[in-house]
């Protein structure tokens, strides 16, 4: 292959990274009028009057909106494929407002000062409610947070909201009682997950206006442009065909981004002002007004033989979605979904469990989605067994994992596609020279040095949902144009799917031009989530390309007045026994000439199955036995995502995630009040990793062909965070005996474990 | 106020608010590469040079710059590119969004330190941060550029 497996340079790379204004806020025109936003001081409580006049008056103000001035129609801001999972529990403006931070008021001013100025004029009386603010006791609480009677489910999510509970669901197969009775040995054990931040480094943000025809434009930093429409139309009542959304180059996204936390005031402005409009959160709105990962309880019990064969496994949770319920079933579904099918040697197993509301924050989407919460606690528990039954960690998953070809109770038959995990596990062992320093080694220096370990998997795309659409046009010129509707958000994606259109066509992908999510010149995708784009939208590319070169060839043939099988195609020239055409001319003859039809390649792919990526992650601490303090020393990621398209941009996003999921594991630490203000609300508070934080990575690929994938490819973006939490925890374990059961593993729970 | 000031070597005239930041001053002024992700000067992407040396526009104020030299990274396009060529053939620049604040202070390293040892590169560069990338993608783009063994 010419264009696939090769490390190239990001198309968008030199521009972005030598400072050209190509980012949301960059473009916004002078004199858009500024949004600020007037928020909830309380947790919970009911509006019982809000006078805006003197706001309102204020020279320069152009409009300060309350529930009164929004329609009354129930949505959900979540990214999510038409009928959305997640509850329609929002208004745009509640006269109930639900967290710290919930919206009261969208002022919009001629400048930044004038809109801050007039958030001190608007006088609000409260009617103040006992807030819910322990996820633990939320389903029995004597508050409701949703006490609303139009709350709507597109389907049975199993929503109780009298008792807080925005959803439920249960996975089981087998009998999980029966089966962990007869096992030798079962483990226990409850751990905890903190609602870590995205901290992309771009804040939300978002520019509104009407265009020359009328129609409402909203640019956006956003991961989701087709469903941002979808949920303006509905929330604004204004008509589909009467918007257009447009996602330029965006700084990180992880998942924040597909929740629509800014779009709606923009646009909700210029509707009503007729006016452009912009809104551009500060850091501490992005902690504190927008979403998180879901804080997750989980209780793992798994049993096994005396051997170590794991016979069956229950894990019992509890989800906070916070305030609103934006990827409430999804997020806890998949953290089952990515477990259970993890070790298959079993007689039963058992996913179940509660996602609650409370009055904080709402969850939404982060890397991993769940599934990162579900590997700290099946992995940490896999760990606990290990040394119980005094087994080698790496020894019982290579005993019990899932292998090509193989099934699982939750598959119903199917069969697991690609996996190399097993040589994963393996090489992985060999790069942090597992045998010599498993588990551990003293220090002269009241430190020890230590090793752990754990393995894992995600998705691609998912099964059955996503549709991604994708067109090549060959233009006049003999270069072709790329339409896709993926949102690369510093990924790379728009490149390796150029590489992947290059390759099909025989070109390079300086002959393609990339045109990206705006939704009046994109194909449909559901944009960039779920693990998806390189390998539903890769396909979609792929079979477009294809379709394309099937019509450059049967064109030249007819140009040369032969028969399609006897045309050559080589990216540059189509070629018949004793004629040639070159592909600049036949585009000149189809576009401007004789030919009368431009030749445009288009296809839609979705994908029945949902191949998953696998990780074996490792990781070598040293903790200081006065402190409790542990600094990462090494951490090795053996990855099988299937063939790497791009392995520079590859590696990059495996580095990233596991910088990531270090911070998940030791760093990112969220604290609230008793009343339910977040109290880690920047980077002074809340702690991602600095370059002084991680150690050292490396990362290793061991390649696998999974037959439904482009190029054999599978998905890379969410499944590299997931190991380092738990394969941290466990070395940190291995070091001092301390079980850590909540994140992040401060110093100060291993300082305490020590000495308890 | 009206800021007496030079900006790329330009010598201009800016107008700016008593209590304005040097970010804001600078993006009013069109220099989009500007970039803040913070409010509590703990990010690095806000970074430009005031007399050559690295400097947090988003806590500086505007009237600070009254007399002195103030260099973006519009205003050194040439070595910022080829820095960035050896970034951007790493995969490191992800986003992009941080990256004209973390060139900035690459740049300014460069200038400050002969030779430096890995160590000393990770300890300048430690007040850029950035989400995406894991930095060690940087710190490979970094020591090839300054030809680190």
């Amino acid at each position: 292959m010419k264009q696939v497996g090769k490390g190239i340079a990001k198309i968008d790379g030199m521009d972005i990274a030598t400072g050209r204004p190509v980012y949301t806020e960059d473009m916004i025109p002078p004199n858009t009028l500024v949004i600020k936003i007037l928020r909830s001081p309380h947790a919970f409580a009911k509006i019982k009057s809000i006078d805006t006049a003197e706001a309102e008056n204020l020279d320069g103000v152009e409009c300060v909106l309350t529930y009164k001035d929004v329609p009354n129609i129930r949505f959900t801001l979540a990214g999510q494929s038409y009928p959305e999972p997640s509850p329609y529990d929002r208004l745009i403006l509640d006269e109930i407002v639900r967290y710290k931070g919930d919206e009261v008021a969208v002022i919009a001013a001629t400048d930044e000062k004038t809109a801050a100025l007039a958030i001190d004029l608007i006088n609000v009386e409260y009617e103040v409610y006992e807030p819910v603010i322990d996820f633990e006791e939320a389903d029995s609480h004597q508050s409701t947070v949703h006490p609303e009677n139009d709350l709507h489910c597109n389907f049975d999510i199993g929503m109780k909201k009298e008792n807080n509970i925005a959803c439920t669901h249960k996975v089981q197969v087998g009998d999980i009682e029966e089966e962990l009775k007869k096992c030798d040995v079962v483990v226990e054990e409850t751990y905890y997950t903190q609602a870590q931040a995205q901290a992309m480094m771009e804040t939300y943000r978002a520019y509104s206006y009407f265009d020359h025809t009328g129609r409402l434009v909203v640019v956006s930093s956003t991961q989701i442009p087709f469903h941002i429409k979808r949920q303006l139309a509905r929330s604004l009542e204004i008509p589909s065909s009467k918007i257009r959304v447009i996602k330029p180059r965006i700084g990180g996204g992880f998942g924040g981004k597909q929740t629509g936390a800014v779009e709606i005031f923009a646009a909700l402005v210029t509707q009503k002002t007729g006016k452009p409009a912009k809104i551009v959160y500060s850091r501490k709105e992005t902690f504190t007004c927008t979403n998180s990962r879901h804080a997750m309880r989980l209780k793992v019990r798994l049993g096994a033989d005396k051997e170590g064969n794991i016979k069956a496994y229950d894990i019992q949770g509890l989800s906070d979605t916070g305030a609103y319920g934006e990827h409430a079933p999804t997020v806890f579904s998949v953290a089952g979904e990515k477990t259970l099918p993890l070790y298959n040697k079993t007689n039963a197993v058992r996913f179940m469990g509660n996602v609650v509301y409370t009055n904080k924050m709402p969850a939404g989407a982060l890397r991993g989605y769940g599934a990162t919460q579900g590997t700290f606690a099946l992995e940490s528990a896999v760990n606990k067994l290990a040394k119980k039954l005094n087994m080698d960690p790496a020894e019982i998953r290579l005993k019990n994992i899932i292998n090509e070809g193989e099934t699982c109770l939750t598959y119903n038959g199917k069969l697991l596609g690609s996996s190399t995990l097993r040589q994963c596990i393996e090489k992985g062992k060999e790069l942090i020279n597992w045998n010599e320093k498993y588990p551990q080694k003293e220090l002269s220096n009241n430190k020890v040095r230590a090793v752990g370990m754990a393995v894992t998997m995600q998705g691609s795309g998912i099964a059955g949902i996503d549709t991604a659409s994708a067109g090549v046009r060959l233009n006049d010129d003999g270069n072709f144009t790329l339409l896709i509707g993926s949102t690369d958000m510093g990924t790379g994606s728009d490149t390796i799917l150029a590489q992947m259109a290059a390759e099909v066509l025989e070109t390079s992908i300086d002959n393609i031009t990339v045109n990206a999510a705006d939704t009046d010149v994109s194909p449909y995708d559901p944009g960039s989530y779920a693990s998806s784009t390189t390998y539903v939208t890769g396909m979609a590319v792929v079979k477009a390309a294809e379709d394309l070169k099937k019509k450059i060839i049967k064109c030249g043939a007819h140009l040369l007045e032969v028969s399609p099988q006897e045309v050559e195609f080589d990216g540059k020239n189509i070629s018949a026994t004793n004629n040639t055409i070159t592909l600049k001319k036949l585009a000149e003859l189809m576009v401007l000439g004789i030919g009368k039809q431009q030749l445009v390649g288009n296809a839609t792919h979705g994908s029945d199955v949902s191949p998953p990526p696998f990780v074996a992650g490792f990781a070598e601490v040293e903790v200081d036995k006065e402190t409790g303090k542990v600094d990462l020393i090494d951490y090795v990621a053996v990855v099988d995502c299937g063939t790497v398209i791009n392995p520079k941009l590859a590696r990059i996003q495996v580095e990233g995630g596991i910088v990531q999921g270090i911070g998940l594991a030791l760093y990112e630490d969220v604290k609230y009040g008793k009343k339910g203000g977040l109290q880690t609300n920047s980077f002074m508070t809340y702690k991602i990793p600095c370059r002084k934080d991680i150690g050292n990575i490396r990362v290793h690929f061991e390649e696998s062909y999974e037959p439904t994938g482009p190029f054999g490819a599978k998905s890379i973006g969410e499944v590299v965070i997931n190991t380092p939490a738990p394969a941290i925890a466990h070395a940190v374990y291995n070091a001092v005996g301390v079980t850590i059961k909540s994140l992040p593993i401060t110093p100060e729970k291993v300082f305490m474990g020590i000495n308890k | 106020m009206q800021i007496e000031t030079t900006i790329n070597n330009k010598k201009v005239t800016l107008e700016a608010a008593n209590d304005e930041f040097l970010a804001d001053t600078l993006r009013n002024y069109g220099l989009l590469s500007i970039r803040q992700g913070c409010d509590t000067s703990c990010c690095g992407l806000c970074t430009v040079w005031i007399d050559g040396k690295p400097t947090l526009s988003c806590s500086t104020l505007a009237f600070r710059a009254q007399g002195r030299s103030i260099t973006t990274i519009e205003g050194v396009q040439q070595e910022a590119k080829k820095f960035a060529e050896v970034l951007v053939a790493e995969g490191a620049e992800q986003c992009g969004f941080c990256s004209p604040g973390f060139i900035m202070t690459v740049l300014a390293m460069k200038n400050e330190l002969n030779h430096p040892t890995e160590e000393e590169i990770v300890h300048y560069l430690t007040g850029n941060l950035c989400r995406c990338t894991g930095y060690m993608g940087q710190l490979r783009a970094v020591k090839k550029y300054l030809e680190v063994k």
